[in-house]
This record gives C-alpha cells, sequence and structure tokens, in this order.
C-alpha cells in the first residue's frame, strides 16, 4: 500500500496541470465568493440572507474544477496507455484505487482547506460593510468560533472531498476522462435544473434530497435549517452514498475487466 | 469534389462512422426527451384547467363581472366612473379581508366579440393606479388620463365602433373628450356584447417566501351610462342590460375571497359591480405559480446540452490524442478550413437533434400537463417555432464552442467542463434565488448562459404585475440579444482556436 501511494501521490504530484487546476480551484472558489459578498445587501432586519452561504457559494464552481482533477488522475492514464504501466507495477488493483482515493482526498483537503478558508475571510471583510450587521441580526464579524459556520466551512470542505471521489469513481468505471466529466457535470447541474421546472413542491423536495449537489450544500446554510429539504449532515450522507457507490463501482468493474 | 466540399466530406464521413459520437448524437435526442418527461411528470394538488387563448394565440385571463347586452351594428357607449375600491385577504386566502386595490384594478366598458373567454374586445377603463387605459385584444395597452377616480374627481369613458373599428376616448366632464386609441378588432361580428366590467387582478404581497400574490375584488361605481348610435336605436326598450360573469374559474390572475362571487346592482341610472379576475396576457412569475411555460418541456436540454458537448470535444480531441491530426492537416493542409468544417459537420448535427428534440417533447409535455393538471402557456405559433429552432441553435453553437474550447485545451476534461460549466451554472446560480437581485441578471447578460434567453417563450407585460425574473423564465435579454451573447463567445473561440491550430504544431 505504501508503494501505491507513493506512485499515486508522484503521478499527481508531477503533472504540472494539476497544480494548476487546484490553484485554480482555489482562486475561483474565493473569487465568486467575494463577487458574490461585495454584491449582496442587507438593507434591514430580516433580510433573510445566510451569511456563510452567500460566502460560500464560490464552492459551486470550486467542485467542477476540483471534478475535473479526479477524473483526469485516471483518465488520462488511459488515454496515454499509462494504466498497463501502473498494473505492470501494481498489480493489485483495488490497491491502486484505494491509493489514489487516499491521495486525491489529502490533496482536496489541502486545496478546499485554503477555498473555504479564503471565502470565509472574503466574507468577514466584505459583509459587515453591506449591512450585515449586529443590528440587523448577523454576528459582527463571521468567524470560525460560531458553531452553524464552522459547520458550513467543515461542510464544504467534506463536500468538496466526496465530489472528488464522485469523480474518480465514475472514471474508474468509464475509463475515459470525457465520458466521467459528462457524467460527473450531468449527475451535478441536471438535478437542481429540474427540480425547478417540476413545480410541485414534493416532487422537488424529493429531488433536493437526492441530488448530489443540492443535499450536499445543504450543510452551507446557518438559518433556516429547520425549513431545509434535507438537514445539513444527513445531506453530507447522501453525497457520501453518491461516491461510494461511484467508487464500489468503479472497483468491481476495475477487478474485472481488462485495463 | 471542390476543397470545402472534400473536407465537409471527410469530416462527416469521421463523425459518422466513429460509434460512440453516432450514438451519442441518439442519447442526446433522448436525453432531452427522457429528462423532460421526468420534469414533467409530477401532477398539480390543485389543479387547473387550461387557459382560454386570445385572438393573437397567446395564453390569456378573460375572467370579469360584465353587465352588457348584445348590440348590433355601429354606435357609442359613455359612462361616467365615480369610484373603484377594491377589498384584499389580509393574511392570505379566507383570513378576513380588508380594504385595498390593486394597482391593476379595472372598471370600465367594454365591446366584445362575445361571452367566450379569450375573443376579440375593446375596452377604456379607469384602473387604480395606472389611470385611464385603453386597451384591446389582451396583448396592447395605451394610457390616457392619469390620477385616481374619485366622486369629486370621475372619468368619463366614450368607445364609438365603426365597423372593424373601435376608438377610446376620455374626458374629465363628459363634453370635451380626448381621443385614447383606436382598435381595429378584425373580423369583429355585426351584433357584440357591449356593456360595463370590473374584474382585478391578485394583489402582490410580501410573503414569507418571497413576492407573493393574494385574492383581491374591485368594485367600481358607474353612473350616466348612455347609448347612442344604431346601439340605441336598436336597443329594445325597459331594463335590457345582464350581469354575467365571465370565466368563473379566474384563470392565473384572479380569484374571489372565500367563496365570493361577482354580482352588481343598479339604480336610477347608476350601476355598481363587484367582480375579480382580470384581462390581459398569462404571464410568468408570481401570478403564474402553479402553470407552465412550453420551455419548462425543454428542460432536457440542459442534458442534451452536456452530451453534445462531450461529443463535440471529443471530435477534436481525440483527433490529438490518436495522432489523427497530422494526417487530417497532411489531407486538408488548410487548417482553418479543417476546423470550419468540423464546425460545419458538427453544427448541422448538434441543430438536428436539437429540433427534433424539442419537436418530441414539447407536445409530450403539454400533453403530460394538461393530464397532471398543469395549465399551460400557449404561445403563438411564431414564438413556438422560434424556441424549437433556438434548440437547436443552442445546441448547435454550444457545440461549436466545445470544439474551439477543445481545440484550444486539447484536454477533453477541461474542454467540456468550460462551455458546461459557461452555459449551466450561471443558469443554475441566477434561478436557484441564491444571488442578490440584480447579480442573477447580470450574470445572464455576460456569460455564455445568456443563450437560453432564445427558449424564453413568455414575454413581458408592463400592465401584468408579477415577478418578472430569471427564476421565472424571464431572461434580462431578448431571445436573439441573449442568444447573440453566446454566439459572441462561440465566435471568439473559434478564431483563438484557428490561430493557435495554425500556430501549434499539429502533435
Amino acid at each position: 500500500m505504501k508503494n501505491a501511494l507513493h506512485a499515486e501521490w508522484t503521478k499527481l504530484r508531477t503533472e504540472t496541470s494539476n497544480i494548476w487546476l487546484l490553484v485554480g480551484a482555489v482562486v475561483l472558489t474565493v473569487a465568486i465568493g467575494a463577487g458574490i459578498a461585495s454584491t449582496t445587501r442587507c438593507p434591514s432586519a430580516g433580510c433573510g440572507q445566510d451569511a456563510a452561504r452567500l460566502s460560500l457559494t464560490g464552492i459551486m464552481a470550486g467542485q467542477v474544477v476540483i471534478a475535473i482533477v479526479a477524473v483526469l488522475a485516471v483518465g488520462t492514464e488511459y488515454s496515454t496507455g499509462m494504466i498497463r504501466t501502473t498494473f505492470c507495477a501494481l498489480p493489485r488493483r483495488t490497491e491502486v484505487l484505494a491509493a489514489r482515493a487516499v491521495v486525491l482526498t489529502g490533496v482536496t483537503v489541502v486545496a478546499g482547506t485554503a477555498s473555504v478558508l479564503g471565502s470565509v475571510l472574503a466574507g468577514r471583510l466584505l459583509l459587515p460593510g453591506n449591512g450585515f450587521t449586529v443590528q440587523h441580526g448577523y454576528a459582527a464579524l463571521l468567524s470560525l468560533a460560531n458553531g452553524p459556520v464552522l459547520r458550513a466551512a467543515a461542510g464544504s470542505v467534506i463536500y468538496l472531498t466526496l465530489i472528488a471521489l464522485l469523480g474518480l469513481g465514475i472514471v474508474t468505471a468509464v475509463r475515459s476522462s470525457a465520458a466521467a466529466t459528462g457524467i460527473v457535470l450531468a449527475l451535478l447541474f441536471v438535478f437542481p435544473v429540474v427540480a425547478h421546472v417540476v413545480s410541485n413542491p414534493a416532487w422537488q423536495r424529493h429531488l433536493d434530497q437526492i441530488a448530489p449537489m443540492s443535499a450536499g450544500l445543504a450543510v452551507q446554510a446557518t438559518i433556516d435549517v429547520s425549513k431545509l429539504p434535507i438537514a445539513p449532515w444527513a445531506g453530507i450522507g447522501v453525497v457520501a452514498i453518491w461516491a461510494a457507490a461511484a467508487l464500489v463501482t468503479g472497483g468491481l468493474l476495475l477487478r474485472l475487466r481488462d485495463a | 469534389m471542390t476543397a470545402i466540399g472534400r473536407g465537409l466530406h471527410s469530416e462527416w464521413t469521421k463523425f459518422r462512422t466513429v460509434r460512440g459520437w453516432a450514438w451519442g448524437m441518439v442519447a442526446a435526442l433522448l436525453a432531452v426527451v427522457i429528462v423532460g418527461l421526468i420534469g414533467t411528470a409530477a401532477s398539480n394538488p390543485n389543479g387547473a384547467g387550461a387557459l382560454p387563448v386570445g385572438p393573437g394565440g397567446e395564453a390569456v385571463n378573460d375572467s370579469f363581472y360584465f353587465v352588457h347586452q348584445s348590440l348590433d351594428g355601429d354606435g357609442s357607449i359613455v359612462a361616467e366612473v365615480t369610484s373603484l375600491t377594491g377589498e384584499v385577504a389580509a393574511g392570505g386566502p379566507r383570513s378576513g379581508e380588508t380594504p385595498g386595490v390593486a394597482p391593476w384594478a379595472k372598471a370600465g366598458i367594454i365591446v366584445k366579440q362575445s361571452l367566450t373567454q379569450g375573443s376579440s374586445y375593446a375596452a377604456m377603463m379607469v384602473t387604480a393606479a395606472h389611470g385611464v387605459r385603453m386597451q384591446y385584444d389582451y396583448t396592447r395597452d395605451a394610457p390616457g388620463l392619469a390620477g385616481r377616480v374619485s366622486a369629486g374627481s370621475p372619468r368619463w369613458l366614450r368607445l364609438t365602433r365603426t365597423g372593424d373599428i373601435v376608438t377610446g376616448y376620455d374626458s374629465v366632464n363628459g363634453t370635451s373628450w380626448t381621443k385614447v386609441g383606436a382598435a381595429r378588432l378584425s373580423g369583429l361580428s355585426p351584433e357584440v356584447e357591449v356593456g360595463m366590467f370590473t374584474t382585478t387582478p391578485q394583489a402582490t404581497a410580501a410573503t414569507s417566501t418571497g413576492p407573493g400574490m393574494i385574492p383581491a375584488v374591485a368594485t367600481g361605481a358607474f353612473d350616466r351610462v348612455a347609448l347612442s348610435g344604431q346601439w340605441q336605436d336598436r336597443q329594445p326598450a325597459g331594463d335590457s342590460w345582464t350581469g354575467t360573469q365571465i370565466g368563473r374559474d379566474a384563470g392565473t390572475s384572479g380569484s374571489y375571497l372565500g367563496n365570493g362571487s361577482g354580482e352588481y346592482t343598479s339604480s336610477g341610472g347608476t350601476f355598481t359591480l363587484t367582480g375579480a379576475g382580470d384581462i390581459a396576457p398569462v404571464v410568468g412569475g408570481s401570478a403564474f405559480a402553479s402553470g407552465r411555460e412550453i420551455e419548462n418541456f425543454l428542460v432536457g436540454g440542459f442534458a442534451g446540452l452536456i452530451v453534445v458537448i462531450v461529443i463535440a470535444t471529443g471530435f477534436m480531441t481525440a483527433e490529438y490524442r490518436r495522432g489523427l491530426l497530422g494526417l487530417t492537416l497532411a489531407a486538408t493542409p488548410r487548417r482553418g478550413r479543417v476546423l470550419a468544417a468540423k464546425a460545419a459537420v458538427l453544427g448541422l448535427a448538434a441543430f438536428a437533434v436539437g429540433v427534433v428534440a424539442a419537436l418530441v417533447a414539447i407536445p409530450i409535455g403539454e400533453r403530460e400537463s394538461a393530464a397532471n393538471g398543469f395549465a399551460v402557456a400557449t404561445v403563438p405559433l411564431a414564438t413556438e417555432v422560434r424556441v424549437m429552432l433556438g434548440t437547436g441553435l443552442l445546441l448547435a453553437a454550444a457545440s461549436v464552442f466545445a470544439l474551439a474550447v477543445g481545440t484550444i485545451v486539447r484536454r477533453s476534461a477541461v474542454a467540456i467542463t468550460i462551455p458546461v460549466a459557461g452555459l449551466v451554472l450561471p443558469y443554475i446560480l441566477a434561478t436557484s434565488g441564491i444571488l442578490p437581485d440584480g447579480a442573477g441578471d447580470w450574470l445572464l447578460r455576460v456569460s455564455p448562459a445568456a443563450g437560453f434567453a432564445i427558449q424564453q417563450s413568455l414575454r413581458y407585460y408592463p400592465q401584468v404585475d408579477s415577478t418578472y425574473n430569471p427564476s421565472s423564465g424571464y431572461f434580462p435579454l431578448s431571445p436573439w440579444g441573449g442568444f447573440a451573447v453566446l454566439c459572441g463567445y462561440t465566435a471568439v473561440a473559434f478564431a483563438v482556436a484557428v490561430i493557435l491550430l495554425r500556430r501549434r504544431d499539429a502533435a
């Protein structure tokens, strides 16, 4: 396992585009969060805005870049034929997948933490100037010492990690970067659009409960938590089930099929 | 065969013979239809009937209380409106009423083809907050005298029919008249329904979930109602006025409080009418809570779009990956032409997929919605054709955009994500309600997602209050303007791709 981990880490580390993608994910997330924090106003008490969720909106874009990193980590091996070398060196395929999952998790936790801290900091600096003040019912400064804010922040990092694992499972199952990217993006984006259209509150709620993005990002809510279609940690559980299902499918196909 | 023809032919052969791509296009078509079916499978717990359709082919509301008589030939009707008041539900339906009147509550005189909902009409009316208006055939609206009506400051209204033309006048004293407008109601029959009406759309009110609509009724008082011309000559003796509730099921824009209904009283030449509903085009947003617009049936387009983008990027990145590009460029050394041929083949294939998918998905969605109790906002044929062709154009532009990005970045995962995220993410953000007002509009102006405007089927009408925003299906740019933004992105990406393809090695 140690060799597998070392091999996967070396592969991920030495592909320059991965570094750029991860830096890009952090910059994109923080930039969008800062953009939204600087344009949203809370003119009066009870304006109903969720300060933490607003600051962390950039995760919606950042997750896409993280998913690309996950997909490319495996997809390029199939397109270049490198996968055969990998399995020659490390014939225990499940172990290779496990090592990939571990390395990817580590990298995503680092990039995700940077993204979330940057976004929260941007919100902390920008929101009070836009009416998110004590008089309007908000904490003086967005702070991780506040329980729900900490949940939103830590939950967002976990969410990003699970999206990376979802991408890894799917690309392992379909063996093509293009198809895997399409599937991940469809899973993330098509559910919310359909939920928007069904115009039946019960169906909308159910769709939001099973969709990876809607359910997973419920963890970012810090106000009106009881009105969410799904509880914050239960939502993370839904994404975890998606990721686990993708990884198990990928792992089984990896064992059964030719490389 | 010309060089261009050869280039096109070879790209078409490549596209057609790679099984994944050909089947992918079929999959894109199925994705549009199947996701569309899922999107329309839910049923409406409240149930709603079909909406009347106006003379222009658009869905309309046509519900009001009408005191009328059938009159033959040409003539004029004059009435003095002395008050317009109303009641709105205090805290939602059935929880008591408070005095109040919706800004577009209407009381006035009308000449209407028949008592059938959706029939042609022309009307002069006093509104609660928008002065005197002349409105006809649901979508047309012209302003007359400004200001509110009261007993001390009444408004005189006159409608004169001459053949197909109905002309509206207003006055503050009944002697000096100002022409407000003239309506040509083509095919108006000799005998029409003429009389007074009162109606009101629901009032907008802040609710816990944002702006909402609450039931309202309006009451208009009329005095000195008089007929002239052939209408007077042919009027039967005695009180010939009849009160009729047009469209008891109030459509999408008005309903009576509790179990109330419309009514009228008359004494000594004065009439008092109470009514609810509206005479106006159907619009989206809060006024159209549980209805569906035809672009809703194309929600599967998002899934189809992702499939088409995956194929489009593969069309280029596969050449890099397999080293085929060297061969392709050896056969057709003009590199710009190679890319143009690829774009033409892809664009046409994607266009065909989009149009066929829309042709299938819209009728299915209309039938499903009707069966499940959702009112569908019918639109004029020209609009429906634009939405269908627009779906094809959207997929075509997106696929060429993806092809160009694929040529620029040469990595399929990145090449797929840029167009998908550029098109879909701004749309989701703008319609989710997460973004502040204005930010969503801004995103749908400047991002490639502006292109979805081409699927917008409902129009904005200033004479109907609703929440016109991206999440209710209203885009900040016009249909073709929004599509032009997407085309702009595509054109720039394509130009960069051609330049890079010329400069770089074909490895």
